[in-house]
């Protein structure tokens, strides 16, 4: 039994990790219907540019970091809705998950051609230490990921439903053409979307990545995880992305402990197509209607 | 179904006329598979395998090709699909002893078959679920590929795969298994050609231009999609039962599922919809590279980027911006019909 | 005027046919990007360090080295385009790849035009298909291994061990080469745990481990993950010996992993931290030049250069096909060739023959215990 705990301890850990990576899954899905395939890359690239700002640019580490987040903001946020979204969102959503794929490359490759193929250490806000009691052991690290991904996706729940903005946001999302006859800024709460995915993003990233590593390559597989996460989670729903991330991490644990460690990526990857068969709309998620 | 995205649907569809009057591409895939046939001569044997990796993997684009752009569904997988098909090949022309034809044939059966099942279930749901689908089932095929050592070779692959004899001539070397390669992707080609132009491929012209009221004429929209997507995926089997004699090694990294993106960037690149764009889609994909080579890593920065603008530029990809600039030429002389050239790139 | 005109002319014809005959082409394939971009960028880095000092230095035999790196996407069908066109462009030897699958997709190009290819894998299958013209930068994994087993037979005295293992052609072919090796010293594996390239976490492997309870964990991951795999090990209290191989006690593990490096010990073959002068002067340089320190590749790269200089300056001309004669069966040694760091013997197959190290880590440093002989003298 305390095997069991351990493991399921150690699954809602790294589930936290995919948690916190597919909130932007679901945010961008709710605002543009489409699915972003460089999420694991907004992961990946905002601890890569902060450590580059730290070893090209000689900068101290706070000031590496809030610079670091402020122009991945920047670049993925604003840069991103301007020069990829709005230009291709009347195209359809296709041409603009397709560019997400060619996003992705570009991200990756620059972040090795131009910082390192290497995996780099990152340093923790936190100290490394762990909790133990009956066997059952957990950094303080992994506890500040599943603390922050709550606070996160309740924050983020309270202001959609709570706030005038987030309903706004909310209403702009689901339905833009009557959000704009009732006098709502569709356009800008859509950017306000896309500047807080990035947010968590780089948010996610500095969290993951001293137990992670920063390497260029990382996307690749928390990309594919929070995306298992967003689906069996629900993909309109963002507390979806937290149960979704949760439940994922606790089935790679426990796959890996019961099942076989070569196969153990075959277990979520099974759920996630027994889910899209029996509840498409996810665990979590909120029944989407057919719109022609 | 505003979840079967097309290209062509906001702009006043350059694609219907285009599907229509084929007769152009049919003169482009004669001529070409001409000049292919002979060009060679005098590359060597780089220049040579280049050309016929770039067909073999045409013909895996050409497939995702009817997925995407006709039936507009995307799928994460063709490039899984065309692992099937190679170590299927692989496996029965080695250890089963068979030969090549035969060994093509079950390759493309098998994953016309594998597309049905797979297909059936995802777009009983919705249409957009097949992309989620076939991303699950890339990534575990990738894990049989790896893990099942004693069948497939595991992260070792299969070496020494013979190249085909076909009607008693051996199809060794660079040369003869080029023109090979040019025979089998012309007969693919055409074939798709013809499926396009025939009752099925017109009702399905239909149902994009206008679902709903093909959907009214009795057209089962599942069905045709169902079957496009099969058709698309036997097209990745027959490309990899190509690939494998090509390299005469396979192992899994060539069909994980970063490949199958790679694939799907192709099909836009070229020209979604199109019926020459997945060679062109192709040739970015792969000559382009040859030649960026020295470039280390960067040429997969370039070919992205290329992408990226052309999605914002121009969403029918390259063979969009080769019609639009012939329209724009065409609309000068008003009044004057061409018929048939304007296809024929 | 006149005269000086005639002289710099005559200066420029006598030496613009020596200047086009001076250079001679190298062709590094290697993995630069995809699931094996971190292995062939220290290749890549090796070689480009050993190919600035032999130009430095005059170059081979008076002529300067070309070096070109083609990647290969970690891909066998690309791989053999880019070793098919060094070839059609005349490179003198095919340097890489690393991974064993681009490997085997490209060495029979090499061998049909009697090429040497000296490749960086270490897969035990590579050099058993009796390709006269492969060569290996390492020891394969078939000759390290028994030395592993040996340790924890003899040294760490266990009985049961758990065997951790990256699921790649490197990490699976060295479990598959310790296996039977522990197997014939009555070692039992106790648990046989997998791990994926890139993993996000290795909290419930390091459990796996513990709960096996062995006597000692044998831990075969490229070194970003051997170190992830020793901090989670460390949190959940794993205190049973870690040995491991090559990777597992590098200097990029030591500053990932911290304090959870300590204690871990081995087998050593290429390291920059072995008590080899050369070795440890090449680890300064790949520092300076390039801001990281090298792993076991990029050792690997700068030797293959190496390699090639010492056989060309042997059989004292440009011969392709000369070049692989005179590599096969030979005995390199520091004295005659420094750039080959550590006395080699090549094998009639390909492989290689050295003497290699027992380390420790102790306190952040890498500790040699012992110096292991040639396997074949």
């Amino acid at each position: 039994m305390a095997e069991f705990i351990a493991y399921l301890i150690a699954g809602l850990a790294t589930g936290a990790i995919y948690a916190l990576a597919a909130i932007g899954f679901t945010l961008v899905w709710q605002t543009s219907q489409t699915i972003n395939f460089a999420q694991g890359e907004f992961v990946m690239l905002p601890a890569i540019l902060i450590l580059a700002l730290v070893k090209l640019a000689g900068a101290p580490f706070w000031l590496a970091a809030v610079l670091g987040v402020a122009l991945f903001i920047a670049l993925f946020g604003w840069g991103f809705k301007i020069t990829i979204v709005d230009p291709m969102i009347r195209h359809g959503v296709l041409p603009l998950a397709i560019a997400t794929m060619a996003l992705a490359i570009i991200m990756k490759e620059g972040a090795k051609d131009g910082f390192s193929a290497e995996a780099q250490s990152f340093p923790s806000l936190l100290p490394a230490q762990t909790l133990s009691f009956m066997g059952i052991s957990i950094s303080l690290q992994h506890i500040a990921i599943i603390v922050v991904a709550c606070v996160a996706i309740g924050g983020l729940q309270w202001f959609v439903t709570r706030t005038r903005t987030g309903r706004q946001m909310q209403a702009a999302a689901q339905n833009p053409g009557v959000a704009l006859i009732l006098g709502i800024p569709v356009a800008r709460m859509v950017m306000l979307t896309f500047l807080i995915n990035a947010g968590l993003a780089a948010l996610a990233s500095v969290l993951i990545s001293p137990i992670y590593l920063a390497k260029f390559s990382n996307g690749e597989v928390i990309g594919l995880f929070a995306f298992i996460a967003a689906i069996v989670g629900g993909f309109n729903q963002v507390r979806g992305a937290l149960a979704g991330g949760l439940i994922v991490g606790v089935i790679d644990s426990l796959a890996a402990a019961y099942v076989s460690t070569s196969y153990r990526l075959a277990v979520p990857l099974v759920l996630l197509v027994i889910i899209i068969l029996v509840k498409p709309e996810g665990l979590f998620g909120r029944k989407e209607e057919r719109r022609v | 179904m505003s979840d079967i995205p097309s290209f062509t649907g906001n702009v006043p569809s350059p694609a219907r006329s285009f599907w229509r009057r084929t007769d152009g591409v049919l003169i482009t895939l004669l001529v070409a598979a001409v000049l292919l046939w002979f060009v060679p001569a005098g590359m060597g044997r780089y220049g040579t395998y280049v050309l016929s990796l770039w067909l073999v993997t045409a013909i895996a684009v050409m497939g995702l090709n009817l997925t995407l752009g006709l039936a507009g569904l995307k799928s994460l997988a063709q490039a899984a699909f065309m692992g099937i098909g190679a170590y299927a090949t692989a496996l029965l022309t080695t250890k089963g002893g068979m030969g090549w034809l035969p060994a093509f044939a079950i390759s493309g059966l098998l994953t016309f078959a594998v597309g049905l099942v797979l297909g059936f279930p995802a777009l009983r749901v919705k249409a957009h679920y097949l992309a989620f689908v076939t991303l699950a089932f890339s990534t575990l095929i990738w894990l049989v590929l790896r893990n099942e050592q004693w069948l497939t070779g595991g992260v070792f692959g299969l070496s020494n795969i013979p190249r085909p004899t076909l009607f008693g001539m051996k199809l060794d070397g660079h040369l003869a298994f080029h023109r090979f390669v040019v025979v089998v992707t012309l007969i693919l080609a055409l074939a798709l050609w013809w499926l396009i132009r025939s009752p099925w491929g017109r009702a399905f012209l239909a149902l994009r231009e206008n679902p709903v009221r093909a959907a009214s004429l009795g057209i089962n929209i599942r069905n045709y999609t169902l079957l496009a997507f099969a058709i698309g995926s036997a097209y990745a089997g027959f490309a990899g039962a190509l690939y494998a004699p090509l390299v005469e090694f396979i192992d899994p990294s060539p069909f994980a599922l970063s490949a199958s993106f790679f694939l799907l960037l192709m099909v836009v690149a070229g020209g979604s919809g199109y019926q020459l764009g997945p060679f062109i889609g192709a040739l970015l994909g792969v000559v382009l590279p040859e030649y960026l080579r020295v470039t280390g890593g960067l040429y997969l920065i370039l070919f992205a980027a290329i992408v990226v603008a052309l999605l914002i530029a121009c969403p029918q990809g390259i063979m969009g911006l080769l019609e639009r600039g012939w329209t724009a030429i065409r609309r000068r002389p008003a009044g004057r019909n061409l018929p048939v050239k304007e296809s024929a790139l | 005027m006149d005269r000086r005109m005639f002289v710099a002319a005559a200066a420029v014809l006598c030496l613009s046919p020596a200047m086009a005959q001076e250079k001679v082409k190298l062709v590094n394939v290697v993995e630069l990007s995809g699931a094996g971009a971190t292995a062939g960028t220290n290749w890549k880095n090796g070689i480009d360090i050993a190919v600035a000092e032999i130009n430095a230095k005059g170059g081979i035999l008076g002529r300067q080295i070309e070096i070109v790196h083609y990647d290969t996407q970690t891909n066998p069908g690309n791989t053999r385009a880019a070793v098919q066109r060094a070839i059609d462009e005349g490179t003198y030897a095919v340097l890489g790849p690393v991974f064993s699958g681009p490997i085997g997709a490209s060495m029979q190009i090499s061998q049909r035009a009697e090429i040497a290819q000296i490749v960086g894998g270490e897969a035990a299958g590579l050099t058993k298909q009796g390709n006269p013209y492969l060569f290996r930068t390492s020891l394969s994994q078939s000759a390290a291994m028994p030395k592993i087993a040996a340790y924890l037979q003899n040294d760490v005295k266990a009985k049961t061990v758990a065997v951790v293992w990256v699921n790649n052609d490197f990490g699976k072919g060295g479990r598959d080469a310790i296996l039977p090796e522990l197997e014939k010293r009555g070692i039992k594996v106790v648990a046989d745990v997998s791990t994926e390239q890139g993993q996000a976490d290795f909290a419930s492997d390091a459990i796996k481990v513990k709960n096996a309870n062995a006597d000692a964990v044998f831990v075969y991951l490229n070194e970003e993950e051997s170190a992830r795999f020793l901090r989670a090990a460390k949190q959940q209290g794993v205190d049973k010996p870690m040995v491991g191989e090559t990777t597992l006690l590098g200097a990029k593990v030591i500053e990932l992993a911290g304090e959870a490096a300590n204690g871990v010990k081995g087998h050593v073959g290429l390291s920059i931290d072995a008590p080899v002068p050369a070795f440890q002067e090449f680890g300064k340089k790949f520092q300076q030049r390039f801001n990281y320190a090298s792993d076991h590749n990029g050792l690997k790269g700068y030797m293959a250069v190496y390699m090639v200089k010492w056989a060309t300056e042997k059989q004292k001309k440009f011969d392709k096909k000369g070049l692989a004669d005179t590599l096969r069966g030979a005995r390199i040694t520091p004295k005659d060739e420094p750039g080959i760091m550590i006395e080699t013997k090549i094998e009639q197959n390909g492989d290689l023959d050295r003497e290699s190290f027992l380390a420790e880590v102790v306190a952040g440093k890498q500790v040699i215990k012992q110096t292991l002989p040639m396997i074949n003298p």
